[in-house]
């Protein structure tokens, strides 16, 4: 027999937690007879880093998604902020999304947008700021991803991987989120700025924004940025908990993941 | 065939889901405003070309095929009127709409559909941003506005040209043929038009933003929509201006 959902609830993570920034409770969600998370249950504490580790199509990118209210979960909880969400609408969504930040993998900057309109974009559509104290605040938040004002100009095809990737991340922080959403933050880049991205992802707990969930498939960047790990094999945590207890876990499928053999299966 | 006419069933409501968010969405805040007039730039200026050149051509074209064939049975007095009401009931709005709303249409959806697979819009949501009153509300308004203003631009180069080719081609005195006209086209000819532009406006312009955002499939996927966007306009223009002549006729004849 299915657990009711209340009891999914307490089990999975405990009472709602007034710390504890995202909550998924037994998240199901599929897709056109493709069940692409079969009930998983995960708690983001606030000051923490999670990272969700898993192979391509295990559903990192769709839990992400469904934390961002981007989609909706077949059945469970979804709770943000304290707040549940999985049956609020677009429009209900609009605040709690301004209050997190979504890194995309492909950065997803605006195209048309040189880059200081597009870390000006959430300052020019939720601040009255006068157009100086915007450029303040761009030019700050590009040099907290290492950017000089050289590239303000820009535009999103004139950058590199790993500058889009930068800028990407000074617009999210442009919305002074209390929690960033990262898809993928190295995919695509070199090892150095692979590297770079991993330090800065650390660099940001320091003040701008200590909350973090990451979604990703780099081990190095697992072991730089995550205080908590789970590992996502088709459709399940296979294992979840501290780090280090996660990268020493003697469960075959985790480690089968971790040593990169896709034949072991839970 | 089940998966077509369910592929079907979901396009029809998606349209009509993306008209109710439109009209719920309907109080821009004014910070949006020049968006709209940003919008009736890029529709209507940058379409008088297309839009005119169609008009006066089939305006004059309409004329002569009138002139030659009706004067076999002596009625080629009444070609004006003919062409007139022709044109204003008829080939403006219908004509503008397909022309105009298949450029402004496939335009719209290769916009939207380029910024839906780079997750665009996507982006714009995590920012806390309501896409629709960003994307879609402006370009609903200007088209409401445009679409009537190309078409009564439309109607009068049409009407003229016809006028211009008979004068040319058959000698016709002009203010005879402009009173004749005139004489038989009523407020309600033209009225009629300009309705059913405003509401070809609302629907090509819903049918390019939904094929926009609803495309999937990468570039290759982007291409297929923008091809889609042209047929389902054009076919959405002649087939609704069938149910809504109808329904003015019942309502106003």
């Amino acid at each position: 027999m299915q657990p009711t959902t209340r009891e999914h609830e307490t089990a999975a993570s405990g009472p709602a937690d007034g710390r504890a920034l995202v909550e998924l409770v037994d998240v199901r969600k599929r897709f056109e007879g493709n069940e692409v998370l079969k009930g998983v249950s995960l708690t983001v504490p606030r000051g923490e880093t999670m990272v969700i580790m898993g192979g391509s199509g295990s559903g990192k990118t769709v839990t992400l998604r469904l934390i961002a209210g981007l989609i909706r979960p077949t059945s469970g909880i979804v709770r943000v902020f304290g707040r549940r969400i999985e049956g609020l609408s677009e429009e209900e969504l609009l605040p709690i999304r301004r209050r997190m930040g979504y890194v995309f993998q492909g950065a997803a900057l605006f195209d048309s947008l040189s880059v200081y309109e597009n870390v000006a974009y959430p300052l020019r559509e939720h601040t009255s700021l006068g157009e100086a104290d915007i450029r303040e605040r761009v030019v700050s938040f590009l040099a907290v991803v290492g950017l000089g004002p050289d590239v303000l100009h820009l535009l999103p095809s004139e950058l590199s991987g790993g500058m889009r990737k930068r800028v990407g991340i000074a617009r999210a922080l442009a919305q002074e989120p209390e929690m960033l959403l990262f898809d993928e933050p190295t995919a695509g880049l070199d090892p150095t700025n692979a590297r770079m991205v991993g330090d800065l992802i650390v660099q940001l707990r320091g003040g701008v924004c200590d909350t973090a969930v990451v979604v990703t498939h780099d081990l190095e960047l697992t072991k730089t940025v995550a205080d908590r790990v789970a590992i996502l094999i088709e459709g399940r945590f296979a294992a979840l908990g501290p780090r280090d207890e996660v990268l020493a876990s003697d469960d075959p499928a985790v480690q089968a993941f971790l040593a990169g053999d896709a034949r072991v299966t839970p | 065939m089940d998966t077509y006419l369910r592929r079907t069933a979901m396009w029809y409501g998606g349209v009509g889901l993306l008209a109710a968010q439109v009209l719920r969405s309907l109080a821009l805040p004014p910070k949006y405003f020049r968006l709209v007039i940003l919008e009736i730039e890029v529709m209507g200026v940058r379409s008088l070309g297309v839009a005119l050149t169609a008009s006066i051509f089939t305006g004059m074209v309409f004329a002569l095929q009138s002139a030659v064939n009706m004067a076999r049975f002596g009625a080629e007095n009444y070609v004006g009127p003919i062409a007139a009401l022709a044109i204003l009931r008829e080939l403006g709005p219908v004509l503008t709409a397909i022309l105009v709303g298949g450029k402004v249409a496939s335009g719209i959806t290769a916009e939207l559909g380029s910024m839906r697979v780079t997750e665009q819009i996507d982006a714009l949501r995590t920012l806390g941003v309501n896409f629709i009153k960003r994307l879609i509300v402006p370009r609903v308004l200007a088209a409401l506005l445009v679409f009537p203003l190309l078409t009564v631009l439309a109607c009068v180069l049409g009407i003229l040209g016809g006028m211009v080719i008979m004068f040319f081609e058959r000698g016709t005195d002009m203010w005879a043929y402009w009173n004749t006209t005139m004489y038989w086209v009523v407020p309600r000819d033209f009225l009629m038009g300009v309705a059913k532009s405003f509401f070809f406006g609302g629907i090509v312009t819903l049918i390019g933003c939904y094929n926009g955002l609803s495309t999937t499939g990468g570039t290759e996927g982007l291409g297929r929509a923008t091809t889609a966007t042209v047929v389902h306009c054009t076919m959405g223009v002649i087939v609704s201006d069938f149910f809504l002549t109808k329904l003015m006729l019942m309502l106003f004849w």
